[in-house]
């Protein structure tokens, strides 16, 4: 029996790179793909803004990266889930409690998926989420800071990969779970007993529309399979979100063959207006469970942590009308809703066909119960039912679908390494053309909005190869740039991106542009440990532990003499930055710090801790070059034996020799 | 950028020309503004003892508002008094002795308020960075936080 199914899936392979030589693998050579104006549509002189941020997942890197587009220009790379020394984020004693979990510190993780805050289907530029896959989590950023502003972690999930792409006037966030696991009391059992005890969860996760604080409103009690993608529906099928699945056979074992069986797998519709009349019925089931919620106060610039204990459990097989399947070969990977609302496109990554429903054949095939029976006790409907149509012959490996502002799709192939251009009403493809190489996800700036902005597609590739000067074994990421103002789509710009590059948005620069937030009000610094001014600053003993209170202003810190820290003392350097300009920070760094540097916006404080651990005299330094007497800006700490009796002192300006 | 070139160009006119003593004291700002004008004759405003900004004339009561005086002070605590001594020399900025007899109360508030342009245009502004080399920091402060300060100098000058 193993044997046959190998065998089975070895021909499937086969069959594939049949097909791939035969639609051409080789894409053309880069003199013929990039035209000849092409420079001049991705330069932007010197001094002159971009017309476009693009925010784009770092993958593995877990942070998010700032571009501008048409440029290419990378300009920042925020921090969310992986510590980043440049910035001391997760370093620092304010931000370490950010990466904070249900196992404690977790200082990295695998980040796929940004997607905006909306209004009224509409990009409204104040918030992106983003996705931590390996320990489930979600992040919100603030666009006015450009800082993580709070991250929560989702209990009953494995793997949070279907998540966050957010609902159009940003109720929810959405988080289904990667990996089905066994969930509840007893959770010791056997792996081969997956479909009796597996177990998946989809978390709608409620964003007040103030403050952006997120809690999970409610979780979806799921079939073991694993579940994939998501988008949420908009106009006409306001009040749904999608989910594309697989490994619907439930296999627990060499997926790539055993969760590849079936003809069809499913896209997943959830009507989440109606888990929420079942909410408020009361009809939701209350189970413990144990996941962190940290928060950022931009006031205090600390971070907190708090564990949450429970969670409500809604179970569709018991609560009908919330939860419909429509089957979709084969083994979906996207599932992307059109701008108006009405289209639903599955990517079937092994399929030779690409599914389009319709939402209004959805609805009516669910009021006539043109259902196929039922999966593991949830309603199924007949594919024709719910069938727009399909996409003949669009390319191999069919992953994700974007869209413009004329009625266009643009689908990624992955296979193939190219984008398809096609037609939503008459499902005829227009254009196509390659990637270099291996194209992952793809982005239209708005696409998931009721209204794109259009003007570019972007190439997030898995593969460079040859693209660009060789680094050893591992090459640049990259990012393809691409005009689709024409029928035809043309190739603009290479750029590399750091990380691996998942799913990007992007937007028109003037919705985030003229809110970035300039420097934080000193006086409305709350800090415990802030100096406002040099009259604060201090050092005082406590235990053994020493806090210094120390402010920094070009250039110098105050105190910047210390004395009486004793080998074996905890050393706090609390430190507030005077300054009250744009882009004015000032770092701080300390000989045999454990840790890492301190990178201090104008009016924060932030807080390195650091062990005295020999005696002697210990330099510290500013590191960001912050005017021409910058390479002055030092200071020395003395460290006595730990028996010594050097009273604490500290100074700043008195030059006296002893 | 602007500042990194007027700064880079500040480092090597000190190669060429001392940097002379406490210039503070000079009343006559034709000599400490000369250097500068011939570097940057295109940029340099034309000499207005006032400064650069929206303050022009500005005409102060002869005795002290000492409550606005005290708001000074607590601005200064926190956001000056990091670079600027109340008495003696300069520490990283110029000190603020005698400052309201150096200048005028119109250039004060226009430094205060406007500084990234008094630095890039004013001739007595920029002479004053050829010595200190640090720019001043853009506080951002109102204009009623300037006129605080200003009433705080002059208390520290004697004014009643």
């Amino acid at each position: 029996m193993l044997h046959i199914k190998i065998f089975k899936s070895a021909a499937l392979i086969g069959t594939s790179v049949l097909l791939a030589l035969q639609w051409g693998c080789k894409p053309n050579t880069v003199q013929t793909a990039a035209t000849g104006d092409a420079a001049s549509k991705v330069y932007v002189a010197p001094g002159t803004y971009d017309e476009l941020y693009n925010f784009v997942s770092g993958g593995f890197n877990g942070q998010l990266s700032v571009y501008g587009l048409p440029s290419g220009r990378l300009f920042r790379s925020i921090p969310v889930y992986s510590v980043d020394p440049e910035k001391g984020y997760g370093f620092s004693e304010e931000t370490k409690p950010m990466l904070n979990t249900s196992h404690g510190f977790v200082p990295w993780d695998d980040a796929h998926h940004p997607d905006f805050s909306y209004t009224k289907g509409e990009i409204d530029g104040r918030w992106v989420f983003i996705n931590g896959n390996n320990t489930p989590r979600v992040a919100r950023i603030n666009l006015v800071t450009f800082k993580t502003d709070e991250i929560l972690e989702i209990p009953n999930s494995a793997g949070n990969h279907s998540s966050p792409f957010v609902t159009p006037n940003t109720e929810y966030v959405v988080a289904g779970t990667r990996f089905s696991i066994p969930l509840g009391k007893n959770t010791d059992v056997s792996i081969k007993s997956y479909k009796e005890n597996f177990k998946g969860t989809l978390s709608f996760i409620k964003v007040d529309p103030s403050s952006g604080a997120l809690s999970i409103a409610f979780q979806l009690l799921m079939p073991g399979m694993d579940f994939d993608l998501s988008c949420a529906g908009k106009g006409p099928s306001e009040g749904w979100s999608f989910f594309s699945c697989y490994n619907s056979e439930q296999a627990r074992t060499l997926k790539e063959v055993y969760a590849s069986q079936r003809d069809k797998d499913f896209i997943i519709a959830v009507n989440w207006k109606k888990a929420e009349e079942y909410v408020k019925a009361g009809k939701g089931e209350k189970w413990p469970a144990r996941y962190a919620h940290n928060t950022y106060n931009e006031k205090t610039h600390s971070a907190t942590s708090v564990m949450e204990t429970e969670v409500l459990v809604l179970n569709p097989a018991q609560l009908a009308d919330m939860v419909y399947l429509i089957p979709c070969p084969k083994s979906p990977h996207g599932v992307d809703v059109d701008p108006t609302g009405e289209y639903i496109v599955g990517s079937g990554k092994l399929a030779a066909v690409m599914p389009v429903f319709a939402y209004s054949k959805m609805i009516k095939a669910i009021a006539d119960k043109a259902f196929d029976g039922e999966y593991q006790g949830l309603p199924v409907i007949k594919y024709e039912a719910a069938l727009y149509g399909e996409v003949q012959k669009a390319g191999l490996g069919p992953l994700h679908t974007q869209f413009d502002n004329n009625g266009n799709a643009y689908t990624s192939m992955f296979v193939s390494s190219e984008i398809v251009k096609w037609n939503i009403k008459d499902l005829k493809v227009i254009d196509r053309i390659p990637t270099y190489y291996s194209i992952g996800h793809l982005c239209v700036p708005g696409a998931h909005s009721v209204k794109p902005y259009g003007k570019y597609v972007i190439a997030y590739n898995k593969i460079t190869k040859d693209r660009y000067l060789p680094t050893g074994p591992e090459l640049t990421q990259s990012a393809q740039l691409y005009d689709i103002t024409g029928e035809k789509m043309k190739l603009l710009l290479d750029f590399p991106t750091v990380g691996e590059p998942h799913y990007a948005v992007a937007c028109p620069a003037e919705l985030i542009k003229n809110n970035s937030k300039k420097f934080y009000k000193i006086e409305d610094n709350e800090n415990p440990y802030a100096a406002k001014g040099e009259k604060e600053a201090k050092v005082v003993r406590k235990g053994n532990e020493v806090h210094v209170y120390m402010t920094s202003i070009r250039s110098h810190f105050a105190p910047d003499n210390i004395e009486g820290v004793k080998v074996g003392d905890d050393v706090y350097f609390h430190v507030t930055n005077l300054e009250q300009d744009w882009d004015i920070p000032h770092g701080f760094a300390i000989r045999g710090a454990n840790n890492a540097e301190l990178l201090i916006m104008p009016g924060e404080t932030q807080t390195l801790k650091w062990k005295a651990t020999e005696v002697g005299v210990i330099p510290f330094y500013c590191t960001d070059f912050c005017s021409a007497l910058h390479q002055e800006m030092q200071g020395y700490l003395r460290v006595s034996p730990s028996g010594s009796n050097v009273p604490i002192s500290f100074s700043v300006g008195d030059n006296d020799s002893e | 950028m602007k500042s990194y070139k007027i700064l880079l160009a500040s480092c090597s006119l000190l190669m060429v020309i001392s940097c002379g003593g406490n210039k503070e004291e000079t009343k006559d700002t034709s000599a400490e503004t000369k250097d500068i004008k011939s570097m940057y004759p295109d940029q340099t405003a034309a000499t207005d003892a006032k400064g650069v900004g929206k303050f022009k004339d500005i005409t102060l009561p002869a005795t002290l508002d000492s409550k606005k005086a005290d708001a000074g002070q607590a601005i200064y605590d926190m956001k000056c008094s990091a670079c600027h001594r109340l008495e003696g020399d300069r520490l990283v900025g110029p000190t603020w002795k005698g400052v309201t007899t150096r200048r005028e109360p119109a250039w004060i508030l226009n430094f205060i308020t406007n500084v990234d342009e008094m630095l890039n245009k004013d001739p007595m502004a920029m002479a004053q960075l050829e010595e200190c080399l640090v720019r001043m920091p853009n506080q951002n402060l109102t204009d009623d936080d300037a006129y605080a300060i200003l009433e705080y100098m002059r208390k520290n000058d004697g004014v009643k």
